[in-house]
């Protein structure tokens, strides 16, 4: 199977950061067709880096070249009940795969390498990613849930200018200290860009910002759902984490309502 | 170099991201388009025959740059060697941008830096590190600041 050699040697060696790296004695693996068995293990000592899902392993720590890759997919670490002290293994799920046994210079070295190996894999990631961004929208829904606006004194707010389809379905409004519930109770929400400017003078909080629907979280590497057609414009799509799209929608959202702010000055509205 | 092919091969076997047909490319003098059964893992792209189970070949996404090109068409290629592409036909545009899409969020670095961007935001709005309650603040992979 053909790899893309190169590009891999290349960001093995380029300057993205590593998520470790070292010295580490590698067990020489010893081909069965070998005439002669001869049963002493020897050992090599690499230069070994870890990026994402991926370890590299050099002959000298300036080699500008790696010798060798271990895709860090479908396996676990686990300690070596080998002869040598400090020894750890990766194995792979697959079973008759060949194990890399590694030695480490010591205790803290075998530990922090154990541990960084066995956080390494894409799926770890991903779900680490997906649990920060749902609590990032936890901490939006209730930092606006919280918020009391001062400024906004007689006549209500427009309308977001999020599609009311965003807002979520299985939540249950905040009841604000002023008995107002967030514009997200589902109470008669027309569809489009409504504008409900009469609430009665009373200050309106500024609603909450659109949600994606939660995506159901998925056994590791199984597909993740497409976007509902009901969210077109949501920020951010249930399988991965877009950020850079969801800071620019918050941009979006700061500069639509300055403008809306800076018209109703205009108008001469406190 | 080395490297654990048997364990990419039962990679390749994964449920995908992504699957679909397409024309393929490879950056070689005189390669035309081919069609091929491509398949999205983890940060890797794989390609297949359309009748064969095993993969003929692998890219690993990471420092790679995907790039709309004609109509139906976008390419792969790799920050050091940007001329040589790997070129994908289509069936339709709109297939093309959602390739595209889930090309440039693949790779391991994209999650890493949205991690660190929610992270930070978190921390802005509740004074409170995610990350401490699954002890893992201290992970080289999950720091601030002194990425690129």
């Amino acid at each position: 199977m053909k790899l893309n050699e190169r590009s891999v040697a290349h960001y093995a060696t380029c300057d993205s950061p590593a998520d470790h790296a070292g010295f580490l004695r590698k067990r020489v693996e010893r081909h069965h067709h070998h005439a002669h068995h001869h049963h002493a293990t020897s050992y090599q000592r690499r230069w070994f880096v870890l990026k994402g899902n991926l370890l590299f392993y050099f002959e000298e720590r300036e080699s500008r070249e790696p010798v060798g890759l271990v895709v860090l997919e479908g396996c676990t670490v686990e300690l070596c009940e080998a002869a040598e002290e400090f020894a750890f293994a990766i194995r792979f799920d697959d079973a008759g795969a060949r194990a890399y046994v590694l030695v480490a210079d010591g205790q803290a070295a075998m530990e922090a390498w154990v541990k960084a190996l066995s956080r390494a894999s894409f799926d770890y990631m991903r779900l680490v990613v997906r649990e920060l961004e749902k609590q990032l929208e936890e901490a939006c829904k209730s930092l606006a849930a919280c918020c009391k606006s001062p400024r906004r004194s007689s006549s209500g707010r427009k309308r977001h200018l999020s599609n009311p389809a965003l807002l979520p379905l299985q939540e249950k409004p905040a009841i604000l200290e002023n008995g107002y519930s967030t514009w997200g109770s589902g109470g008669g929400i027309p569809g489009g860009a409504a504008c409900p400017d009469h609430d009665g003078g009373h200050a309106k909080p500024p609603p909450l910002p659109p949600r994606r629907r939660l995506a159901a979280s998925g056994a590791a590497g199984s597909p993740a759902p497409s976007l509902s057609p009901a969210m077109p414009e949501s920020p951010v799509s249930p399988e991965t984490a877009c950020f850079s799209k969801l800071h620019s929608w918050y941009g979006q959202e700061i500069v639509a309502l300055r403008r809306e702010w800076q018209e109703r000055q205009k108008m001469g509205h406190p | 170099m080395r490297y654990n092919e048997r364990e990419l091969l039962s990679l390749a076997r994964q449920p995908a991201e992504k699957a679909a047909e397409v024309l393929m490319r490879v950056p070689k003098k005189g390669s035309v388009l081919k069609k091929r059964l491509v398949k999205l893992v983890v940060n890797f792209l794989f390609y297949f025959r359309t009748d064969e189970a095993e993969p003929i070949g692998a890219l690993l996404l990471e420092q790679c740059r995907v790039t709309k090109e004609e109509e139906n068409v976008f390419s792969i290629s790799f920050i050091e060697e940007p001329e040589r592409k790997y070129c994908f036909e289509c069936d339709s545009e709109e297939q093309c941008r959602e390739w595209i899409e889930a090309l440039k969020r693949a790779s391991y670095e994209f999650m890493r830096r949205s991690l660190i961007f929610y992270r930070n935001e978190i921390q802005k709005m509740t004074g409170k590190d995610p990350l401490e309650q699954y002890g893992i603040s201290e992970e080289a992979r999950f720091q601030l600041g002194t990425r690129k």
